[in-house]
Parts: C-alpha cells; sequence; structure tokens
C-alpha cells in the first residue's frame, strides 16, 4: 500500500493546501513542506528494507477496467524508490524556492505544485501501462497551469511544452496499445499488465515500430536532441518552482520510462537502434553545452546544461552496461539535486535583481560571497569535479558508453570539456567582473542557506559514498537488465569505484 | 398492434402523449414554471418507462421499429440529454420575454423524433424520425424571434437541412428502385447481391450526404459554426447532442447491416470523412474566438473521432463508438451549460466571446472548474470522460488495423490541445474588467453538476457503462 500512500497524501495535502491559504499565507506552504517530509519518512522506511533484496519492495495489483484489461498495478522497487526520494527532496527545494515568491492564491499554487509531484510519483510507481499513460498525462495539467505564476503572461512556451509533450504522448499510447493488441493476439490475453506483458514480447519490425513510438515520448521529455526545442522557454519562462521541479524530477520520468519499459519490453529493438541514440545522446551533450555557453541569461544557461547532462542519462541507457546503467541513475539523482540547486540560485537572483539576464549581474560576490561560494560550488558539479555525485554518474556512463561505442563516448567527452567553460563562464559573469554602480542585493537569507547547503551535502555524499545510493538501485537494474538481455556484471560497480570510496 | 408491442413502444408513447399535454396545458394555463417541470417529468417518465420496453425486447414493431438494445440504449441517452436539457434552459430561458413556454414542446418532440430514429429500421420511420426532429429544432433555433442571429440560424439550418433531407430521399429512393423494398434488412441483402451498374452506389453515397449533414462532419460541415453561433445556448446544445446522437444511431444501424466491409467504397468515403473532419475541425477552430464556434468546430472533430471507431467495426468498433458519444455528450452539453448559465438575458447576445470569460475564476470559480473539466474532457486529459472515450477509439480502431486514421487522430488531437488549453488559460487571467456575472439558477447547477459527477465518473470508473454498452450491442 505503500506507493499508494505515497499519492495520496501529496494528493490530500494539495486539496487541503488550496483552502489554507485563507488562514495565512504559510499555511500552504507548511502543508506541502510536511506531506513531502511525510513521504520522505515513508520512502526512508522503506530504503532501510530495501538493501539488497531482489523483487518489488511493495506492490498493489487492484482491479480496475476488467472490460478494457486495464488494472491498478502499483509497485516500488529500489530504482523507482530512489527516484521517487529524489522527486520529494526537489518538491521540498521547489517550496523552499516559492518561500517568497508567491504573493497571489499562494494556496492553489502550492495545491498545483503537488499534484504536479503526485503525477510524478505516479509515473514512477505504475506497472500498468495505461495507469502509466495516465500519470504521464496527468503530471502535465497542474504544471501547465502553473506557469500562471510565471514571467511569460502568454503562457507560449508552457503551450508548446504541453503539446510536444501530449503528442509524443500520444504516440506512445498507440504504441502502448499495439503491445495489447499483439500480445493479445499471441496469448488471448487482452491486458495492460506490465509484468504480464513482459512474459510475451512482440518481435521483429512490429516491436521496433512500438518501441519507436515510446521512444518518442521520453526522447521528448528529457529532452534528447533534436527534440528539444520545447525545452529552454519551458524552463526559462516558469516559475523557478516549476522550473526546479521540471528539470530536477519531471525530467527524470523519461530515463525511468526508458529503462524501466522501452528497453525490456523491446530488447531487440533497443539493441539494435542503440549505435544512433548513443550519438544522438552524444550529440545532446555537445550541443547542449555549446548551446549554453552561447546564452545571456541565467535560467536559459541552466535550462541548456541540463539538457547535456540529460543527455548523460541517454548514453548510459543505451549503452546498455552494467555500470553505464549505474552511472544514468546516480546521473539522474545528481543532477536532479545540482540543477535544482541551480535554479533555486536563479530564482534567488531573480528575487534581487528582478531578472536572469547575466546584464544585470557581475561582480556581485562583492555584495554576496555565500551565494558566490555555493553557486561556485553547484557549477563545478555540473562540470563534474570528482568528489561530488555527478562525476560519479558521468565517469561511469563514459566508463561503459566506451566500450559500447567509443565514438560516441569520445564526442560525450568532448562535452565534459565545453562543461567546464560554461559552468566557469556562468560564475565569471555574475559574480566576477565589476559590480554595478548602486547595486545592492542581500546575500543570502538562513531559508536560502540552509536548502542550498542540504543539496550541496547531498552532491557531497553522493560523491563520497555512492555505493550507498548505487546499491539500492542496484537489484532492480539487474532485474531489468536481465529481461533486456544486457550483460551485467554485479560487483563492477564497486570494483569500479573502488577508488572513490 | 398487442399489448407487448405498446410496451415495447412505451418510451416514445410517453414522449408523444407528454408533448400532447403540454400543448393543452398550455392553452388552459400558461405557467413557465409548471410547463417545466411538466417537461422534466415527461422526460423521467419516459425514462422510468425503459425498463418495461426492454423486458420485451428485442421486439420487432411492424416492419418501421426495432426495440432492441441498441435503439433502448441510445433512448436512453436521448432522453438523459433532454432531461438535462430541460434544466439548462429553464435558467436561461427563465426571465426572458415573451412566450417561452412552446419551446418545451419541441425539446419533447425533437427528442421523439431521434427516439424514433433510434428504432427504425425502414427508410419510412427513418425520415418520420428525422423531419420530426429537424422541423423541432428549427422552430427552437429560431425561437426567440426578436433576436436576429437566431432568425438567421434557423433559416440557415432550415434551407441546408432541407437540401440535406432531399439528397437523403433521393439515396433512398435509388436504393429502393435497385432493392424494392425499404427495409433496412432486405436493402442489406439487395446490397450484398447487386453487380456493376447498381444504383445501390449512388443511392448509398447519395445518403452519406444526408448523415454527413446531420453529424456535421467534413465536408458537410458548413452550417455547424454558423449555427452553434447563432442559435441559443440550450437549443445548439440541443443540436449538438440529441440530434448527432440520433443520427449517429441510424449510422450504426443501417451501415453495419449492409456491412462496411462488403463494400470498400464505403469504408473509403468514411475514411476520409472521418480524417478530413478531424483535421479540419480541429484546425479550423484554432482560428476562432468565439465560444460557441470553437465548440462548433470541436464538434466536427470529435465527430470525426466517433467515426474512427464506427470504421473499426463490430461490436468493439459499435462499443467505442457509443461510449465516445456518452462521452463526448455529456461533456459538450456541459460546456454549453456553461455557456448558457453566464448568459445574461438582459443582452441580446449570448456569452459566446472569448473576452466574455477573461478571468472567470475569480468571480464564478464552481462554473470555471465545470468548464474547465469539459475543455479537459474535450481535449482527452486523464481522469476525465474524455480521455477514456479517446483511449476506447484507438483501442477499437487499432484493433481494426486503422493506424493511419489513428495517426491522424492523434495530430489533431495534438492541435486541438492548443485551443482547448487557450481558451482554459483565459479563465484564470486577470478579470478584464467586463464582468459578466448573472446569478445561477438552481436547475441549471443541478444539471451542471449531474454533467461533472458524470464526466469525472466515466472518467475514472467507466466500467459498469461499457459492461452495459458491451452487452446491449453484444446482438448487433
Amino acid at each position: 500500500m505503500t506507493a499508494i500512500v505515497l499519492i495520496v497524501v501529496l494528493v490530500l495535502a494539495g486539496l487541503l493546501a488550496w483552502p489554507a491559504a485563507r488562514l495565512g499565507r504559510r499555511w500552504p506552504r507548511l502543508l506541502a513542506l510536511s506531506a513531502l517530509g511525510l513521504d520522505l519518512v515513508v520512502v526512508g522506511g522503506l530504503w532501510s528494507q530495501a538493501r539488497n533484496a531482489p523483487g518489488w519492495l511493495d506492490e498493489v495489483n487492484l482491479v480496475w477496467l476488467p472490460e478494457l484489461g486495464i488494472t491498478f498495478h502499483v509497485a516500488l522497487d529500489g530504482f523507482s524508490l530512489l527516484l521517487v526520494a529524489l522527486t520529494c527532496v526537489v518538491g521540498i527545494v521547489a517550496v523552499g524556492s516559492a518561500w517568497r515568491d508567491i504573493e497571489r492564491r499562494s494556496g492553489l499554487f502550492h495545491a498545483l505544485l503537488l499534484w504536479t509531484l503526485a503525477g510524478i510519483v505516479g509515473v514512477f510507481v505504475a506497472l500498468d501501462l495505461i495507469l502509466f499513460y495516465f500519470f504521464w498525462e496527468l503530471m502535465l495539467v497542474p504544471a501547465y497551469y502553473l506557469y500562471l505564476w510565471g514571467h511569460d503572461r502568454q503562457l507560449r512556451a508552457a503551450l508548446k511544452f504541453f503539446v510536444f509533450t501530449q503528442l509524443s504522448g500520444l504516440l506512445m499510447l498507440l504504441a502502448i496499445v499495439g503491445l495489447y493488441l499483439s500480445h493479445g493476439q499471441a496469448t488471448g490475453v487482452y491486458t495492460f499488465d506490465y509484468v504480464q506483458l513482459l512474459a510475451n514480447r512482440p518481435t521483429g519490425a512490429l516491436a521496433t515500430w512500438l518501441f519507436l513510438g515510446f521512444l518518442v515520448a521520453f526522447a521528448v521529455k528529457l529532452p534528447l536532441f533534436p527534440f528539444h526545442s520545447w525545452q529552454p522557454d519551458a524552463y526559462a519562462t516558469a516559475p523557478t518552482a516549476v522550473s526546479i521541479i521540471l528539470a530536477g524530477a519531471m525530467a527524470k520520468t523519461a530515463g525511468y520510462g526508458l529503462l524501466r519499459f522501452a528497453i525490456p519490453l523491446f530488447p531487440q529493438a533497443a539493441a539494435d537502434l542503440s549505435p544512433l541514440l548513443l550519438l544522438l545522446a552524444a550529440l545532446s551533450i555537445v550541443y547542449g553545452a555549446w548551446t549554453a555557453f552561447g546564452q545571456t541569461d541565467f535560467k536559459r544557461l541552466v535550462a541548456y546544461s541540463s539538457m547535456a547532462a540529460m543527455g548523460f542519462v541517454m548514453l548510459g541507457i543505451f549503452a546498455r552496461q552494467d555500470l553505464a546503467w549505474q552511472g544514468a541513475t546516480m546521473q539522474m539523482v545528481a543532477h536532479g539535486l545540482s540543477t535544482s540547486a541551480l535554479f533555486f540560485i536563479g530564482g534567488a537572483l531573480y528575487r534581487r535583481l528582478g531578472g536572469t539576464a547575466f546584464a544585470l549581474m557581475g561582480g556581485l560576490w562583492a555584495v554576496m560571497p555565500r551565494l558566490g561560494a555555493l553557486t561556485l560550488f553547484f557549477a563545478v558539479a555540473t562540470l563534474g569535479l570528482p568528489g561530488l555525485g555527478n562525476f560519479v554518474g558521468e565517469f561511469l556512463v563514459l566508463l561503459g558508453a566506451f566500450r559500447a561505442d567509443p565514438l560516441a563516448a569520445g564526442l560525450a567527452a568532448l562535452g565534459l570539456v565545453l562543461a567546464t567553460v560554461y559552468a566557469l563562464w556562468l560564475v565569471q559573469r555574475v559574480f566576477h567582473g565589476a559590480l554595478a554602480p548602486g547595486r545592492e542585493a542581500a546575500d543570502l537569507r538562513p531559508r536560502e542557506l540552509a536548502v542550498l547547503s542540504l543539496l550541496a551535502l547531498g552532491l557531497l555524499w553522493l560523491g563520497l559514498f555512492p555505493q550507498s545510493v548505487l546499491d539500492l538501485a542496484a537489484p532492480a537494474l539487474q532485474a531489468l537488465g536481465g529481461q533486456a538481455g544486457v550483460e551485467m556484471a554485479g560487483a563492477g560497480a564497486s570494483a569500479a569505484l573502488g577508488g572513490g570510496r | 398492434m398487442t399489448l407487448a408491442d405498446l410496451a415495447s413502444l412505451a418510451p416514445l408513447l410517453v414522449l408523444g402523449i407528454g408533448s400532447v399535454v403540454l400543448m393543452l396545458t398550455i392553452a388552459v394555463r400558461r405557467e413557465y414554471r409548471l410547463i417545466a417541470w411538466l417537461a422534466a417529468l415527461t422526460f423521467a417518465a419516459a425514462l422510468a418507462s425503459l425498463p418495461f420496453a426492454a423486458a420485451t425486447a428485442p421486439r420487432q414493431v411492424t416492419d418501421l421499429l426495432l426495440i432492441d438494445g441498441l435503439a433502448l440504449f441510445y433512448i436512453g441517452l436521448l432522453v438523459a440529454l433532454g432531461l438535462v436539457g430541460v434544466g439548462i434552459t429553464y435558467g436561461y430561458a427563465q426571465h426572458r420575454g415573451g412566450e417561452r413556454e412552446e419551446a418545451y414542446i419541441l425539446y419533447l418532440l425533437a427528442t421523439l423524433g431521434g427516439a424514433v430514429m433510434a428504432a427504425s429500421t425502414h427508410f419510412a420511420s427513418f425520415f418520420l424520425g428525422l423531419e420530426i426532429l429537424s422541423v423541432s429544432l428549427y422552430g427552437l433555433l429560431s425561437y426567440m424571434r426578436w433576436r436576429l442571429p437566431s432568425i438567421e440560424a434557423g433559416t440557415k439550418y432550415l434551407v441546408l437541412a432541407s437540401v440535406s433531407s432531399a439528397f437523403l430521399l433521393f439515396g433512398m429512393a435509388l436504393v429502393y428502385a435497385e432493392a424494392g423494398s425499404m427495409v433496412f434488412a432486405r436493402v442489406a441483402a439487395a446490397a450484398g447481391a447487386t453487380g456493376p451498374g447498381s444504383l445501390v452506389g449512388p443511392g448509398l453515397a447519395l445518403m452519406i450526404v444526408g448523415f454527413g449533414f446531420k453529424l456535421g462532419v467534413v465536408p458537410f460541415h458548413m452550417w455547424t459554426p454558423d449555427v452553434y453561433e447563432g442559435g441559443p445556448a440550450p437549443a445548439t446544445a440541443f443540436i449538438a447532442t440529441v440530434s448527432k446522437g440520433a443520427a449517429f444511431v441510424l449510422l450504426l444501424r443501417f451501415f453495419y447491416q449492409i456491412g462496411l466491409d462488403r463494400q470498400e467504397g464505403l469504408t473509403i468515403a468514411f475514411g476520409a470523412i472521418a480524417a478530413l473532419s478531424m483535421l479540419a475541425g480541429n484546425l479550423l477552430a484554432l482560428l476562432q474566438t468565439n465560444v460557441k464556434r470553437i465548440l462548433a468546430y470541436s464538434s466536427i472533430a470529435h465527430l470525426g473521432y466517433a467515426l474512427v471507431a464506427f470504421l473499426a467495426g463490430g461490436t468493439q468498433g459499435a462499443a467505442a463508438a457509443t461510449f465516445y458519444l456518452v462521452a463526448y455528450f455529456a461533456t459538450t452539453l456541459a460546456a454549453f451549460g456553461v455557456v448558457a448559465a453566464l448568459s445574461d438575458s438582459s443582452r441580446v447576445r449570448d456569452a459566446d466571446s472569448l473576452a466574455d470569460y477573461r478571468g472567470l475564476f475569480w468571480r464564478r470559480p464552481a462554473l470555471t472548474v465545470v468548464l474547465t473539466l469539459a475543455l479537459l474532457s474535450l481535449a482527452g486529459i486523464p481522469l476525465t470522460a474524455g480521455f477514456l472515450g479517446k483511449l476506447y477509439v484507438v483501442l477499437a480502431g487499432a484493433g481494426a488495423s486503422l493506424w493511419w486514421l489513428l495517426v491522424v487522430l492523434v495530430l489533431s488531437s495534438a492541435i486541438g490541445l492548443v485551443y482547448y488549453l487557450r481558451v482554459a488559460t483565459i479563465l484564470f487571467r486577470r478579470p478584464s474588467g467586463r464582468e459578466l456575472n448573472p446569478p445561477l439558477n438552481q436547475s441549471t447547477a443541478v444539471a451542471l453538476g449531474f454533467l461533472t459527477l458524470v464526466i469525472v465518473v466515466l472518467g475514472v470508473y467507466p466500467g459498469p457503462l461499457i459492461a452495459l454498452i458491451q452487452s446491449v450491442l453484444a446482438v448487433v
């Protein structure tokens, strides 16, 4: 029942947060924080039992729509548990970021925020494909309305984001239905249940088409080059809290979907297409990093850097190696934390300067040394400094990808160099140089300092003790790899990381 | 005619008797409230008579009418729509001048016409039902004769509906000339047996024109936006739901008996109509700034989706189309209900400009929630009836390997999302100051509450309805 509890808590808290705004502006966010905290406690409880436990940690399978073969099947394994934990943490950061930003209708804002997070958690636990699609679409609706609090009154970027996701999602729905029918025709059992579908997978050209249907949905969400055109605007014009959720948590649903559904359901198609996809992933990394360097706006730069980071996730996933999958998982978590922190910083700058264009910045270290130091920390985390989580993820991904496709791995390594350029350039543009005359800005408040420090500690933990996190996801990844026919070395990651510990 | 025949026809009889009673009552005592209540009671009685009719089903009553599960389901649907329509109309017309009572007679008669169509198995009853329905609709559209747009809408509908009826009649005549019978079953047998040079093909093509007009699908859709815009909101809602539902059930009954798969031309024609309707409806809706016109173009697209399920054929296709229509009718009726609820009776125009909806959320949160839900359902977002309807259509279409139509469906749904979200966003913007805030009538509130419940229940737990539809259609 835990999986359902996680969602219900968030939905209920959202329902309560809406009217709670009447009691005072602080109530909605306190409710949101306590709901997310409660979810984290529940996740923590499962985590402690989860160490090296194979199989589902928690599973509920209820009849929902037997006429159409749809069940309410939700379950948690270590992999999904890890991402649910990430979602809760990212949610807390988002609430922290919205603390003083949201003056109007804070009740509705927090309600929508919580419902978006509930949808994301739903994606991570759903095992019936229609249920999965349900949550996949559902997390968008409240996220779309959250743009009403954003910088772009016209909501153009939000609309583009919604339409791109919906279109690709519908193609995935077609693929889901195709899978359902092919399974039904082969076995006589018409079901959308993932576990049953796994037992009898389609082959040949049909499998390739269906795989493409899934792939396009995940490639748009990730986003993968060249499906990324919605992303920079959508991340940049959203209210900061929403950027944090989109980049920190929602983008991870794509990586999760690939590993959980697309590859195990269509292993052969995934293997056949992986050379192309590895190349696209490498291009994403290079393109994202290169374009990030050309940005004149803090949030847009972070948006493009986010695309590069998700390129690493994609690279790891399609390297189809034990190490690379662990790396991709680590990269998802580490990027979730680091990009949340960077968007959080963007929000802090926006509050103080009234905008996030670099033209407004420069020399800010003089007035905001604490923010400067923390930004530098997260910038070097993004560029992959050893000792921090992102390094572990990227290193493992590259290690695996090199074995699969040296060319793509080489290109991706080039992206790492470019990341160094834009990350340091970011710090330089914001904090160094001459301070605009008369520019005054308060340094971080205790609340902001607390959020950022916690994120920094998290990244440090991931960098120094990666095994504690990898162990959680490893059994689940092993199982998925077994389904996908991917060679799983088991102890490989520990051996490779021997030095890192 | 035996007693059992009368029992099977009970819903039709109740509607007929009800309209006579209403007419006589108006002659004696013209009281708005009483008449509306009587109309609602008649609809309720017709609903209550369904179990009696079902007890005798399936039963062929003369050559003209067949009371089977399909007919009864659609009669029930049309009557329920009529009942909810009365709820919406009551508040809309309450404070308007003139003699409004006769409108309720027209509602009853239009529903009766639709019910006859749902049960007909013969060209004669088909045409009779169609004309009862159409003539009532002319009256309903131009009922408020001091509203110029209404007159225009009524006239336009009259002229075009007459032309389409003429096409239909001519088509029937050609088919009759070849088949020698007007009974669907014998027409189907003759259609199956004909060779080249037969008149059945041209006859069916002309009949498709008639059907296409009633359904408002491309390329017979031209009247839809103008009539939707001009007619009073409740009357428009009636055209959008009862009239289209009645035409669709005949489409199912007639063409499934002919056998879509046996006539390749039919499949191609309906495939083209469906694809064009989906695309054109959604693309043209992008250009509109009038809510009623947007709903008109959206109806074109939605009938296109329903045609995809219709083309899938078999019980699965019919069930998907039927479920889709139930979901769509509830949704579109809710949207028109909100339009009607916001239309101030002191203004000639309905609340149909997008500007009227700006910032609605801040003054009418409940109505906004209903409208938002309706728009999301039209867009096919999960947790609403519209999503499960679309999923069912996709399932049926994929089962029949209609992949190209499904790709068109997916593309046009994504286009549709743009304008649904545009309206759904305007509701939450800062108010413009042009406040439109008439009081909400209780009957409208009840009707909208019921429709909202239907949209959500069908979106979350549609199992019972799907099971009912599948059992009802199993015999078709």
